[in-house]
């Protein structure tokens, strides 16, 4: 079906007849609008749509946009997706997940989705803390996080998520930030476009039980000294006065100051989404050493499972014939009783 | 060595012309047994593939480890597999083997305990060596020891004559030795007056590309064929009229492919595309190999990441219209049984297909049983009502796997398959049907936008309309949570919850409707009634046809359903005085038929990761009969 043809879509088109049960304040609604947004923009009938979830306060999406949904376990949602994606290669399939979702109950789903690349896109909201269940620490959580299940602090070592995705093989890796609304269509969007699994991380905040999260990172005074935004073919440069720059030092990356000891604009990193190595590196950039990078970490290209799938069948079609199961059920050796 | 084409292979395959006597024989069982390398399954496959052909009715049981290659020579890599053949109806492998093939000093300590008395065992000689005798744990060399002296032994050197037979051939001494098994298949051929014709063909296929060791295996095959009919070891040949079964086209079939084969069928009878998503697993994995290399009937297998993203993508696959299948046993059913939940809070179609095998725990991968009843039947959270059917002989697994199918789309509700190690991997005749003849499976998607709502039923059914994504207007959410009514938006009310589970619970007891009039092999009323499900069908069916041609009124009903039960069942139970329920685990069936019926049923009970044999069935109504005089 040819976009032209296509109704014009608002994004009251996409809001469903369902309340809104999120706790007021919270992040998610920044990222719904957002989505809702970008929907009617994206050339796609909207009965093509499939919104999928598991659980967890992100996990309630799908109630709330007015396409087909599936609300369904705790983690399973990238494997429910790939199978509903394998089968249906034409539909445009999104999962909706959460920090405990995605990278504890669902990790083995979210890396094998990732590695297998079908045409997904997965949103992982994270607030670095598991909300639905009241306030536990999750496994994007800091270490020595203070929560109910850790009175004295968390012990273990937080993931970070870009940095799991990338090690997943995936084909698309990109971070984004709830309250940056054009920054966020704009990700969503390029999601949208990648053909294989597009993986976002938004970072969201839990005004509950754990507000304030990411607030260096979305402050006005502070957000353009922690926000470094990647953009393809651009130099990493950051801070109010643009003047900061992340430069290569050996096999790891730094933060300077153009200008200063003899940097200049030409020593610093331009950025190249198709680069794993630096995808990497800048995975790993920690605030409050570092600035946090948002935007797109790697696009790369590469097949998708569905399509290697339904060529295979298409093939088998083509060599074989389509079925005849009158011919199966005689194969082999067969003998007649009189 | 010259190169050689399979028609050179073929001209190798000269037999020697039939001389000595042929005695007729109405039934024999027959068992291989060497190490897990020594290729007894194939040896196996390939006998009961010339049996088929030579029209007897047959029942087999192949036997092995879970290790692929345990250590050579020792009793825990023993690999048996056993066949029953016969000129009538049969039922089960048999009990007891009246030949046995022992390859090694292990298989034959192994197996000689079930050999008939006065049966004929087959040997190798030249393996019952002191080193081999040890690892089969013989304080005595059993060959000369004198304590096979209730057996008619044939002690012939398979090693040298195999190596005889390949001479010219200038192979690797190992890759003769690889023969081995095709030189004691050739002679069980002679023996019983098998065609080797299908063995050739056979070989032909599998060495394709390899035509010395085609040659090779043909020749060794040939070789020892015509050694039964030159040696003077053997007097005579025995032969086992064909059957008299129901007249058709057969063909041999293992539970497992006939498992894949009816969910094929059914998924073209539905006019749909099948999705499989499954994760390795013993004995399953069969249905997933076996359903991968039939693409062009629009199949699409998916190996997952594990057994949950096996049932979950087959969950999203139904959500997208797709015939919805997964694979599995045991283990692999308690980590679906989430997905499985949410299928019925969903109502999608979907079927999970569970080859049971011993347990608990990882248990005995490669044995048999049937101790996942309860949990198929009840083990997921809350009120959660899943039809279950199980199939009871290898052929039936068609048959089952269609009806689940077809129940499945018609009730818009997940379904359990029950099949099991002994189904899956065992073989009988079965009768070929025309795809003319299966029923057609009518799917309705709803495209209409005309007062829909996802949860407004069927008056008939109570399923729910099937609407898959890509429907203009129909957009709706589904979900885990709670539904509401009619609407299926999320609902917390007390009232509702209530009502929604109780018709979920009256949807599936609906499918009563379903089920044919429950078949009474023998009288419809007496002494005993035998209840059975899934694989016991055969143990059972022949203990109570003894039982009924020495007199008594003892009779079998065999459940296809076990969840609805067939409605007529109770009214059966109360013709009897006692009700007798064998099963392979502690209990299972007898505590939904005492719950359901109140009637004060028996047990008999068998947890060794094999079959029942006919006569401790037929034992244990003798002892209850006994009892009632």
């Amino acid at each position: 079906m040819s976009t032209a043809s296509l109704p014009k879509l608002s994004r009251k088109d996409f809001v469903s007849d369902q309340d809104v049960r999120w706790c007021p304040g919270c992040g998610d609604y920044a990222i719904l609008a957002q989505v809702q947004k970008i929907l009617p923009e994206l050339g796609v009938p909207r009965e093509n749509f499939v919104f999928l979830s598991g659980i967890g306060c992100s996990s309630r999406f799908p109630y709330y946009v007015n396409t087909y949904g599936f609300h369904t376990i705790h983690g399973r949602a990238p494997a429910i997706a790939t199978g509903l994606k394998a089968s249906r290669p034409e539909l445009s399939v999104w999962v909706v997940t959460g920090d405990g979702d995605a990278l504890s109950i669902g990790g083995n789903h979210l890396i094998h989705a990732l590695r297998r690349n079908l045409d997904l896109n997965i949103l992982l909201f994270n607030n670095r803390i598991y909300g639905l269940t009241k306030g536990q620490y999750s496994p994007t959580s800091e270490q020595g996080k203070i929560t109910k299940s850790t009175p004295v602090g968390s012990i273990d070592h937080p993931f970070h998520p870009i940095s799991v995705a990338l090690g997943a093989e995936g084909s698309f890796v990109a971070r984004s930030i709830d309250v940056e609304a054009k920054h966020l269509q704009e990700i969503v969007r390029r999601a949208h476009e990648h053909k294989g699994t597009a993986f976002v991380e938004i970072l969201q905040n839990c005004n509950i039980f754990n507000d304030g999260a990411f607030a260096d990172l979305t402050e006005k005074e502070t957000k353009a000294e922690t926000q470094l935004i990647l953009e393809h073919g651009k130099p990493l440069i950051f801070g109010k006065q643009r003047t900061k720059g992340i430069r290569m030092r050996g096999h790891s990356l730094e933060v300077v100051e153009i200008g200063k000891d003899g940097v200049a604009e030409a020593d610093i990193i331009v950025h190249d989404e198709t680069n794993p190595v630096l995808a990497f590196l800048l995975s790993s950039m920690q605030p409050p050493q570092f600035p946090t990078p948002i935007g797109v970490f790697r696009a790369v290209t590469r097949a998708t499972y569905e399509e290697g799938l339904v060529q295979q069948v298409d093939h088998a079609k083509t060599k074989q014939g389509a079925g005849d199961l009158d011919e199966l059920f005689n194969r082999g050796d067969t003998w007649v009783v009189n | 060595m010259s190169p050689a084409s399979p028609d050179s292979a073929v001209a190798a395959a000269t037999i020697s012309p039939a001389r000595k006597p042929i005695e007729e024989r109405e039934t024999v069982v027959i068992r291989f047994a060497g190490d897990s390398g020594d290729g007894m399954q194939v040896t196996g496959a390939q006998f009961t593939n010339e049996t088929a052909l030579a029209g007897n009715d047959l029942s087999t049981l192949p036997d092995f480890p879970a290790e692929i290659r345990a250590p050579a020579g020792t009793l825990a890599g023993v690999s048996g597999f056993q066949l029953h053949f016969s000129s009538r109806e049969i039922f089960t492998p048999g009990d007891n083997p009246d030949v046995l093939v022992a390859m090694n000093p292990a298989a034959l300590k192994v197996n000689i305990g079930d050999l008939n008395p006065n049966g004929i065992l087959i040997v190798d000689h030249e393996t019952f060596n002191e080193q081999n005798l040890k690892k089969a744990e013989y304080a005595s060399n059993p060959l000369t020891d004198g304590s096979l002296d209730r057996f008619q032994v044939y002690q012939l050197d398979v090693t040298k004559l195999t190596i005889n037979a390949l001479q010219d051939l200038n192979l690797p001494t190992r890759t003769m030795l690889r023969c081995k098994n095709f030189f004691a298949l050739g002679l069980t051929s002679w023996l019983f007056q098998r065609p080797i014709e299908p063995t050739i063909r056979f070989l032909q296929q599998r060495f394709k590309k390899t035509p010395e060791l085609l040659e090779a295996n043909v020749r060794v095959l040939t070789a020892g064929y015509n050694y039964g009919e030159t040696t003077d070891l053997f007097r005579s040949a025995y032969q086992v009229p064909a059957a008299r079964i129901a007249p058709g086209k057969y063909r041999n079939i293992t539970g497992n492919t006939a498992a894949a084969l009816g969910f094929i069928a059914a998924a073209r009878q539905a006019g749909l595309r099948l999705f499989l998503g499954s994760y390795p697993i013993t004995p399953a994995s069969d249905i997933l190999h076996e359903m991968a290399s039939y693409k062009n009937f629009d199949v699409y297998t998916f190996q997952a990441e594990d057994e949950i993203a096996g049932v979950g993508a087959a969950l999203g696959a139904a959500f997208g219209g797709a015939v919805a299948l997964t694979t599995t046993s045991g283990p692999g059913m308690c980590l679906k049984a989430e997905t499985v939940n949410l299928a019925v809070s969903v109502e999608l179609p979907l079927v999970i297909a569970d080859i049971q095998r011993g347990g608990p725990s990882t248990g005995l991968p490669t044995k048999t049983e049937q101790a996942d009843l309860l949990m198929a039947l009840y083990g997921r959270n809350s009120d959660s009502p899943v039809p279950v059917l199980a199939a009871c002989t290898p052929a039936d697994c068609f048959a089952t796997a269609f009806e689940c199918v077809r129940i499945a789309i018609k009730y818009m509700t997940p379904v359990i398959f029950l099949s099991d190690g002994y189904l899956a991997n065992g073989a009988e005749p079965w009768l070929v049907p025309a795809a003319t003849d299966l029923p057609k499976i009518p799917v309705e998607f709803r495209t209409n936008p005309d007062g829909f709502f996802p949860y407004l039923r069927d008056a008939e059914t109570l399923s729910r309309p099937w609407v898959t994504p890509g429907t203009p207007g129909l957009e709706h959410r589904i979900g885990g949570l709670e539904k509401e009514h009619i609407t299926g938006n999320v609902s917390y009310a007390p009232n509702n919850h209530e009502q929604m589970v109780r018709v979920r619970a009256r949807k599936i007891a609906g499918i009563v409707q379903e089920i044919p009039p429950t078949v009474v092999h023998g009288p419809t009323q007496g002494k005993v009634l035998v209840i059975g499900w899934g694989s016991t069908y055969g143990a059972i069916a022949a203990a109570t046809k003894q039982m009924q041609q020495a007199g008594h009124t003892v009779s079998h009903v065999h459940l296809r359903y076990l969840n609805p039960l067939p409605p007529d069942l109770g009214d059966i139970i109360h013709q009897f005085d006692r009700v007798l329920i064998p099963e392979m685990n502690l209990g299972q069936l007898i505590k939904v038929i005492r719950a359901e019926f109140l009637v004060d049923a028996l047990g008999l009970n068998k947890i060794q990761g094999q079959p029942f044999k006919v006569a401790e069935i037929s034992h244990r109504i003798s002892r209850l009969l006994e009892a009632k005089s």
